[in-house]
């Protein structure tokens, strides 16, 4: 655990200590409610009729006799929308509610049916006929990029809540299924490349990840033909949501009200508008709550990640330093923008990693095709872009001449210094954590035969756009409310926020209550994910208490007749001469009243110590240790090592477990997890072919190590975690096979298979070329510049 | 069709239908929404209850097996007066969850294999837990958990023994 700044941890009296989960005695009894456990009354049930056709134009849809079936209260369809505004999107609004004139990906919901309970509705869509004319699919990043391709939308939409991502499909050269392109360039990259004395390259490609949080997708809506709208939702951020319900209904922001209560994991999966506009779609139709509860197998349909390939050259000069970096990045992004356009700015910005580079230029498409929308997954695009820039780093140091480990130190940005221009320095010990997690591994002692080694990192620009909006409550009777429109997902945020309220109004933890998420109650929050809630909200909180703080100070000074000069703050009040007054006795006292409450509030925004961007540097720092098994290719964990350097761990044993979390979320990627498509159809939708990390997985060691260096612009020097131990996973694997094994392989899931055919090509090569470079394919240069790079760069856009 | 069974240490008589899956039953008509339901195939066990103390699925166990049977859920598991049972402690303890979708489950699942085997070791519980599924925590938490709770289970004299 913590080793640094112990004399510090000493001065806590609530943060950084592993106290009891607020939430934890309602999760292990059953009596947490999720969004799946509540009813209201007079509640019907939703269920949707899915397109059978990845590109297809709707001729017509026939509900009459679906309308009929008992139990069917209505059927709601692309023509009831009219009076709606049917399309939403945060980023690009080019979502409809429901298929308007052509499904766009197999699955897409074409329309509902209301019944008075799941099985009539769900009987009732066999009653649904649609009559359909397919079209050409586009299925793969190729296809939508060639010339003349088929287009996916051919129309033009409006920009959603957040600004400059409507200039999607005028890409200069491209095809209209251009989603969004980012470019990021400093230096001279073509100069450099061309007088270097080491280059590498390569394509790599990161797979299509279904995030499985294991409470599928649900909302409950209860639209009040009055002009009420209320919604429960699995959402992560119900502030977007009810942004774009508030479109959609044309309601003011005051007569929509999302409610979200425990969330059953979302890992990014349940950030911004989801299923929400559709149920509520559904309530205004039969004017009764609604409930549209999705099945693990409708989640898969519903969002996944945007699969990358990468095509990635790095140059060294003779002295091993890094001089350059080209990427080119391209996303599938799948039918819908949702958060792709974010996915693509951070992918580009990440790829660069947390070295210096003096030259640099980033290439990032997000590219419509006729699949599943791909969205946000947990760290947003960075895993995509690790896998390839530290697979490289390995196989630049090999070319070198140099060990692994110390061609990163050599490289690596130190805390204070710039890697990105214009951005916040890196604020991290970067080459401390990898000296970390490099000794836990020594500590294994010599390598064993068939084992590998591999120490990984990344940096991701983290926190997302800072508006975070805080209040807490302070009662006469000592206890204190915390309004936070941050969900709790299971990361922890009810405990860290009352942690940092009880330590600053110097209460016990036992009289901080959570109130939220509730968009009618809590202040703003932006979002809950890149990490930020700790370092935002945390900040946010810890502010509100101090402005509450103030108050109790003033009218401390009206009641004692002194001015606050004249009196001392100690934690939980004030002391005047031999006077002690706590807060709540200031409060009761000042108002004369038993029962009273003051609040305090806060509003962060991008200013003062969050002008900056990012609002921190997310690093990912971790060490694997893997066991080769060459009869079957099966790569096992033997050691795990995470490094969170976090600044300060608010709540230590939280904050390693999401660690843990994380890597072990890396994992099912690095090995096992990928949808595969056939055609048009998604061929392993369930969680019977779809593969997630088991107990079984577990690696033989486990160490999470913690770096607390107060260095972050969160409450007492914290930064948030829980994405970063994700992103190296890939990398750390392919480049501990090839130690293990001498393979070097560019695709994953590294899955047996893969592995075992690697090693026999390996093999068969062996008389001719011994021990020379990698079994992967290797990339001729000009196949892999793929045909929009020699337009001119845009200048890197305004970060959202 | 009308079935008697044991709830949670009381007898309960239910009307249901026939085709109603106990994870139906549970959570609509007993209001028992501790049982979760993510995969709905048996793969996942979130959805784990005790049937005569041994695991199901309740997502695909049909409704009518449950009579004449005890059924426990995570509802039934704590003692009288907010006394959590071993297991539960120990998944507070040890931090063995993190959004608590899967917890209800998990727990259930430690029961019945520290029921048949209190003195399982870390080879055995990682065996006989590998049909729950977590997807936050990374498993090492919920081992913690379980070791405890069966340090704990096996009272004072075993326990020593085991230490020694």
């Amino acid at each position: 655990m913590s080793d640094v700044n112990k004399n510090d941890a000493k001065n806590f009296a609530v943060v950084n200590h592993s106290v009891p989960r607020t939430d934890g005695v309602a999760k292990v009894t059953g009596s947490a409610t999720y969004a799946s456990d509540i009813t209201l009354e007079r509640m019907a049930w939703a269920k949707l009729l899915r397109s059978p056709f990845a590109h297809a134009k709707i001729l017509s849809v026939d509900v009459s006799e679906a309308k009929r079936q008992p139990g069917v209260i209505d059927v709601l369809t692309a023509n009831d929308l009219g009076a709606l505004h049917p399309y939403y999107g945060h980023a690009v609004k080019d979502h409809p509610l429901l298929a308007i004139g052509k499904v766009r990906f197999v699955g897409e919901p074409v329309a509902a049916v209301i019944g008075e309970d799941e099985l009539s509705a769900q009987e009732a869509l066999d009653k649904i006929k649609v009559e359909y004319a397919e079209l050409t699919p586009v299925l793969d990043v190729p296809s939508a990029l060639a010339p003349g391709a088929v287009l996916v939308h051919g129309m033009d939409y409006i920009g959603g809540a957040f600004r400059g991502f409507d200039d999607f499909n005028n890409f200069p050269g491209g095809t209209k299924n251009i989603c969004q392109a980012v470019h990021v360039e400093w230096g001279d990259v073509d100069s450099t490349f061309a007088s270097a004395a080491h280059i590498v390259e390569g394509e790599y490609y990161f797979p299509m990840i279904y995030a499985y949080a294991m409470e599928p997708y649900v909302a409950l809506a209860d639209y009040d033909p009055k002009g009420q709208l209320t919604v429960h939702s699995s959402a992560q951020h119900p502030f977007m949501v009810r942004h774009d319900l508030a479109e959609v209904f044309d309601l003011p922001l005051n007569s929509v009200r999302v409610i979200v209560p425990y969330v059953g994991g979302g890992y990014g999966s349940k950030s911004y508008t989801k299923i929400e506009p559709l149920t509520a779609a559904c309530s205004w139709k039969v004017s009764r709550p609604v409930k549209l509860q999705l099945s693990v197998e409708e989640a898969f349909l519903t969002t996944r990640s945007d699969d990358a390939r990468v095509y990635i050259r790095t140059a060294a000069d003779g002295d091993g330093k890094l001089i350059a970096k080209q990427a080119t990045i391209h996303l599938n992004t799948g039918a819908y923008a949702e958060n792709s356009p974010m996915v693509c700015r951070k992918a580009a910005n990440r790829i660069v990693g947390p070295y210096r580079f003096p030259n640099v230029r980033i290439d990032c498409l997000a590219i419509y095709t006729n699949t599943v929308p791909a969205s946000s997954y947990r760290g947003l695009g960075a895993a995509q872009i690790t896998f390839p820039v530290e697979s490289q780093m390995d196989e630049l140091a090999h070319q070198i001449g140099c060990d692994p480990q110390e061609f990163r130190l050599r490289n690596l940005a130190h805390s204070g210094e710039s890697i990105h221009p214009g951005l916040r320095p890196i604020d991290a010990d970067v080459l401390g954590d990898i000296r970390i997690a490099a000794e836990t591994l020594r500590s294994n002692g010599p390598l064993a035969p068939k084992h590998g080694r591999s120490v990984c990192c990344s940096a991701s620009d983290a926190g997302a756009h800072p508006v975070t909006l805080a209040m807490v409550q302070v009662h006469a009777d000592g206890s204190v409310s915390v309004f936070s429109g941050s969900t709790e997902i299971g990361q922890g945020s009810h405990t860290v926020l009352a942690q940092i309220a009880a330590e600053e109004m110097g209460v016990p933890l036992e009289k901080v209550r959570l109130v939220g998420s509730d968009t009618a109650v809590t202040l703003f929050e932006r979002s809950t994910g890149a990490s930020r809630t700790t370092t935002l909200m945390g900040r946010a909180v810890m502010e509100a208490c101090r402005e509450a703080i103030a108050q109790c100070k003033s009218m401390a000074a009206e009641l004692l007749g002194v001015p606050v000069s004249q009196f001392t703050e100690e934690r939980g009040g004030i002391r005047h001469g031999k006077d002690w007054l706590t807060w709540p006795e200031i409060i009761e006292r000042y108002f004369q009243m038993e029962g009273c409450s003051i609040i305090g509030r806060a509003y962060l925004r991008r200013a003062g110590a969050l002008k900056s961007v990012p609002v921190f540097w997310e690093i990912g720092v971790v060490g694997l240790e893997i066991a080769l098994d060459e009869d079957t290719g099966k790569i096992s964990l033997d050691t795990l090592v995470t490094v969170g350097d976090v600044g300060l761990a608010i709540h230590p044993a939280m904050t390693e477990s999401q660690d843990l979390g994380a890597a072990t979320m890396g994992l099912g990627a690095g090995l096992f997890e990928e949808l595969i498509f056939e055609g048009q159809q998604l061929m392993n939708g369930t969680l019977l072919e779809y593969r997630v990390p088991r107990f079984s997985d577990l690696a033989r060691r486990v160490e999470l190590k913690l770096v607390e260096n107060r260095d972050g612009v969160g409450p007492y020097g914290a930064k948030g975690g829980g994405e970063g131990s994700l992103n190296p996973i890939g990398a750390c694997l392919a480049n501990a096979l090839y130690q293990a094994a001498g393979v070097r392989i560019r695709s994953l899931p590294l899955t047996p298979e893969r592995v075992w055919k690697a090693l026999q090509e390996k093999k068969a090569q062996a008389p001719a070329m011994r021990r020379k470079s990698s079994v992967a394919t290797p990339v001729a240069k000009k196949d892999r510049a793929p045909k929009t790079r020699s337009h001119k760069a845009r200048a890197p856009k305004t970060k959202v | 069709m009308k079935i008697n069974f044991e709830l949670n240490g009381k007898s309960t008589s239910l009307e249901i239908e026939p085709r109603e899956t106990l994870a139906e039953v549970l959570r609509a008509r007993c209001r028992l929404t501790g049982v979760k339901l993510s995969c709905e195939s048996q793969v996942c066990g979130s959805c784990t209850v005790l049937v005569d103390g041994l695991p199901v699925s309740a997502c695909t166990y049909l409704a009518y097996e449950i009579r004449d049977k005890r059924v426990t859920t995570i509802e039934g598991l704590a003692g009288g007066a907010g006394r959590l049972h071993p297991l539960q402690q120990a998944f507070l303890d040890h931090f063995a969850f993190q959004c608590g979708f899967c917890t209800p489950g998990m727990i259930l699942a430690a029961k019945s294999l520290l029921d048949e085997n209190v003195h399982a070791s870390d080879e055995e519980i990682i065996a006989y837990m590998s049909g729950n599924l977590c997807r936050c925590t990374g498993y090492l938490g919920i081992l913690k958990a379980i070791r405890q709770a069966s340090a704990e289970l096996q009272g004072p004299t075993e326990r020593k023994q085991a230490k020694s």
